[in-house]
């Protein structure tokens, strides 16, 4: 494969498009509604139209208004058919010859869509994630030639430190800074690895990417590769994601095939395989010590970093580990350059994030919005605010290591920086908004009762601390605490995030705290007066509680 | 190799390069307290009980799994650290069920004896007695997992010296539990060499010696670290 090869392939893609594109989401989301289905029946109607010349039906992946699912899209007509049956096939293809479908639609104009800004998901809903040939189309694959041909190693880490890209698993860390520190680590053998455990509840961000969009993150791994020296790559996927894996599995075997993956790449020395590690259903195997003694066969629990995989991954050797929307960013930065990707976003948060929108809200579904987009922008405008009539209390970011935002700060930038002076985490992209009838201190115990029993076991103050601080926070929802337990409660928050050993642990304690913060009240409102003397004011006698 | 200079508690003092802060901290006289460390087998960073405070790190670190560097300063007992290993000592007592007043290992026990020197008084945290069974069908040993604080050691021992790697960790969480083999029965347990060193390092009465009575149990930990520092530092003398 040399680049005439590439855009020779790109050509024929394009020169072989038919003129009508019937665009049929085949992510879970709508497979759960019966997707594959409405596909089939499209086919259908297609041929029994006679149209198989004009009019092509495309398996893609996420088309982001999850909630209207099925959807199919029309191209270049540009209609968006939602809640699509698979009766619903001869009426789609009828409107194609002008009669009217008497099909629900949503507006491809409306805020939900006109606000995002696609960089990620640029081909999400757009490519066939089965073939290889659609992505290569999108100028797939063009990015890893040129970093092959044009960069050095150095080059291409340089790039990366100057777009300003931040991990997008949770805890931001610059990506540049990272792979210069694999690059620079010595050793003959290297890895590169990708964390495909997305764990945290609400979250589906990175299933969609792989689903829809699979070889931008092969893509993106190899580029990494090259530019640390590692000719391995693993992909960690949670086995919760049949589809997902499939689809890599399919992604994989093309681009062997086309030599984008394996020996001498793009005719150059550079080799660079990539295989799937499933994971087992642990949450905190998305932490990255213990994914990587996951992916070597051993029971998946966190060691003390330092040192850092960076150093010492996985089977001793530099590791670099990202998360999958990390990756995915990777091929668009060195197609369009460090300087593109910086003028997106903040001073200090520079692109896109993606976030899978959930809970008490109108349009769930997936959206990309360039960083320091007000919160307000995401829920209100684009999410279209609470069903029902109902109000927005707050908006929860970062699953269980994050917090809930109160509507008084909706305005909010959505940036590391803003989320986290508010006592939260951008995390990987959960985003679940609450109404009014949403009761905080249950939220705090669903996410201890979360932590508590994906807890590692390793170390004592998650283990047992998350036990105790669960059943502080039962007794509190069933009325049976007191103000002392509540002042225990505060006490264990602060030590477990000290003490723990990882960032489960370390976190744990957020959704807490965080509710504490802003809902104390609603904690208040449920405690008992204590049988010892202290009030039920939450002024207990810390004196006695704390240091003795 | 090169040596390091640190100040711990105040105290200036040497060490190698390489050592750990735990090691360093032993060698010039000054207690941290530990629990999953045992002399012999690798650190692991799991009890959380040894954790220090360096100077210019946000986080606390574990002395056992911390290297030592030049000009480290450090802070094994302030009022803090006191107070987070109370707790997490309590945290421990309500975890499980340690009745000492019927185990083996009463006053030899090193969860004991962590909580008498570290001041913990009185458990504030609701028991949660937990259901824990008895493994008694090894000819000479016994596991009583009701008074297990999986600080792992058994496991390290059994793996790393006697090579056996019969213990295990099954579950997670509040419900991880030590295992034989492949969960199995510790007597139809094939693997098991009966060397007993699992026993040995066990810092409380979880794992005894068959026949032991209250308060009976006692455990010879020289008798690992003389077999690790004959292995590897071909040293065949006992201390
Ligand atoms: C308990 C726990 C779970 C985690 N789960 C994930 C996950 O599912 N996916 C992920 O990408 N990162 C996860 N992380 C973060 C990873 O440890 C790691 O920081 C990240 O994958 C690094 O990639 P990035 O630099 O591209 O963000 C988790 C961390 C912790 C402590
Ligand atoms: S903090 Fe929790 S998950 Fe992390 S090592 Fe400790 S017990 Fe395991
Ligand atoms: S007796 Fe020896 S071999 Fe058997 S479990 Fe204990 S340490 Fe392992
Ligand atoms: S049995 Fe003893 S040595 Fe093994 S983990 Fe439990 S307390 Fe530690
Ligand atoms: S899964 Fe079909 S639109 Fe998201
Ligand atoms: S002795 Fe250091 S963590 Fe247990």
């Amino acid at each position: 494969m040399i680049l005439n090869d590439l855009i020779a392939i790109k050509e024929k893609e394009i020169a072989g498009r038919k003129k009508i594109i019937l665009r049929c989401c085949l992510a879970a989301g709508c497979m759960s509604s019966d997707s594959k289905g409405v596909k089939e029946q499209l086919d259908k109607a297609v041929a029994d139209a006679g149209l198989q010349n004009e009019v092509e039906v495309r398996g893609v992946g996420c088309m982001k208004l999850c909630c209207e699912g099925p959807l199919v899209a029309v191209e270049p007509e540009n209609a968006l058919y939602v809640k699509v049956t698979a009766d619903n096939a001869p009426l789609i293809i009828g409107a194609l010859k002008g009669s009217k479908a008497a099909i629900p639609q949503a507006d491809p104009n409306s805020a939900f869509f006109a606000k995002q800004l696609s960089i990620v998901l640029a081909n999400s809903g757009i490519v066939d994630p089965e073939r290889i040939e659609s992505y290569i189309a999108m100028d797939g694959y063009q990015a890893l030639h040129e970093v092959l041909h044009e960069m050095t190693p150095k080059d291409v880490v340089e790039t990366m430190v100057k777009c300003g890209l931040r991990g997008r698993g949770g805890a931001g860390f610059p990506t540049g800074l990272k792979w210069g520190t694999v690059a620079k680590s010595p050793g003959a053998k290297k890895y590169v690895v990708c964390n495909a455990d997305e764990g945290d509840p609400g979250a589906f961000m990175d299933r969609s990417v792989l689903e829809s969009d699979p070889h931008s993150v092969l893509e993106g791994m190899a580029i990494a590769a090259y530019a640390v020296g590692a000719d391995q790559g693993f992909i960690y996927v949670r086995a919760e994601y049949p589809l997902a894996i499939a689809r890599l599995q399919i992604a994989i075997k093309q681009a062997k095939t086309m030599s984008l993956l394996g020996s001498g790449i793009f005719e150059s020395p550079f080799n660079f395989n990539v295989d799937l590690r499933i994971g087992a259903g642990a949450f905190v195997c998305g932490e990255e010590t213990a994914l990587m003694m996951s992916v070597e066969g051993k029971r998946g629990t966190p060691r003390p970093r330092p040192p850092f995989p960076a150093e010492s991954g996985l089977f001793g050797c530099p590791t670099l580990l990202n998360n999958v929307e990390t990756f995915a960013n990777v091929p668009a930065i060195y197609r369009k350059g460090a300087e593109w990707f910086a003028g997106i976003g903040t001073e200090k948060s520079k692109g896109t994030k993606v976030f899978a929108l959930a809970g008490k809200i109108k349009n769930t579904g997936l959206i990309e919005v360039p960083m320091g987009t007000p919160l307000r922008t995401i829920v209100e405008e684009m999410g279209g605010g609470a069903p029902d009539g109902g109000t927005i209390k707050a908006v929860q970011t970062g699953g269980p290591s994050g917090g809930c935002i109160p509507s008084q700060h909706l305005d909010t930038p959505v940036d590391y920086e803003s989320l986290g002076k508010l006592g939260s985490i951008m995390g990987s992209g959960g985003m679940i908004v609450m109404d009014q009838t949403t009761n905080m201190v249950e939220i705090a115990r669903f996410f201890m009762e979360f932590c508590m029993d994906e807890s590692c076991g390793k170390c004592i103050p998650c283990r047992a601390g998350t036990v105790q601080m669960h059943h502080i926070l039962d007794k509190i929802v069933n009325r049976k605490a007191t103000a002392r337990d509540l002042a225990k409660l505060e006490e264990l928050c602060d030590m477990v995030r000290n003490t723990s050993l990882c960032g489960l642990g370390q976190t744990a304690p957020n959704p807490t705290m965080s509710t504490l913060r802003f809902f104390r009240n609603e904690y208040e409102a449920l405690l008992q007066s204590d049988p010892h003397g202290a009030q039920a004011n939450g002024t207990a006698n810390k004196t006695e509680l704390g240091t003795k | 190799m090169a040596a390091k200079t640190l100040t711990i508690d105040g105290k200036q003092i040497s060490a190698e390069e390489g050592a750990t802060v735990l090691q360093a901290a032993t060698e010039a006289g000054i207690p941290i307290p530990t629990l999953c460390h045992l002399e012999g087998v690798y650190d692991m960073g799991a009890c959380r009980l040894c954790i220090v405070e360096i100077t210019g790190i946000p986080k606390l670190l574990p002395a056992c799994t911390t290297k030592v560097a030049e000009g480290m300063e450090i802070k094994t007992n302030s009022e803090r650290l006191r107070k987070y290993r109370r707790m997490i000592l309590e945290l421990l007592f309500a975890e499980r069920n340690h009745v000492c007043a019927v185990c083996v290992s009463n006053g030899h026990c090193e969860l004991q004896t962590l909580a008498y020197s570290q001041g913990m008084e009185h458990v504030r945290y609701d028991y949660t007695f937990p259901k824990w069974n008895l493994d008694t069908t090894h000819r000479l040993f016994g596991m009583d997992h009701n008074r297990c604080v999986l600080c792992n050691r058994c496991v390290r021992v059994c793996w790393h010296i006697e090579g056996a790697g019969t213990k295990n960790v099954s579950g997670r969480g509040a419900k991880s539990r030590i295992i034989t083999d492949l969960n199995m029965p510790w007597g139809d347990a094939d693997s098991c060499t009966e060397c007993g060193k699992c026993v040995m390092s066990c810092p409380t009465g979880a794992l005894f010696n068959k026949g032991s009575t209250v308060g009976e149990m006692e455990r010879d930990r020289d008798k690992l670290e003389f077999i690790v520092n004959a292995r590897e530092k071909k040293q065949w003398i006992a201390d």
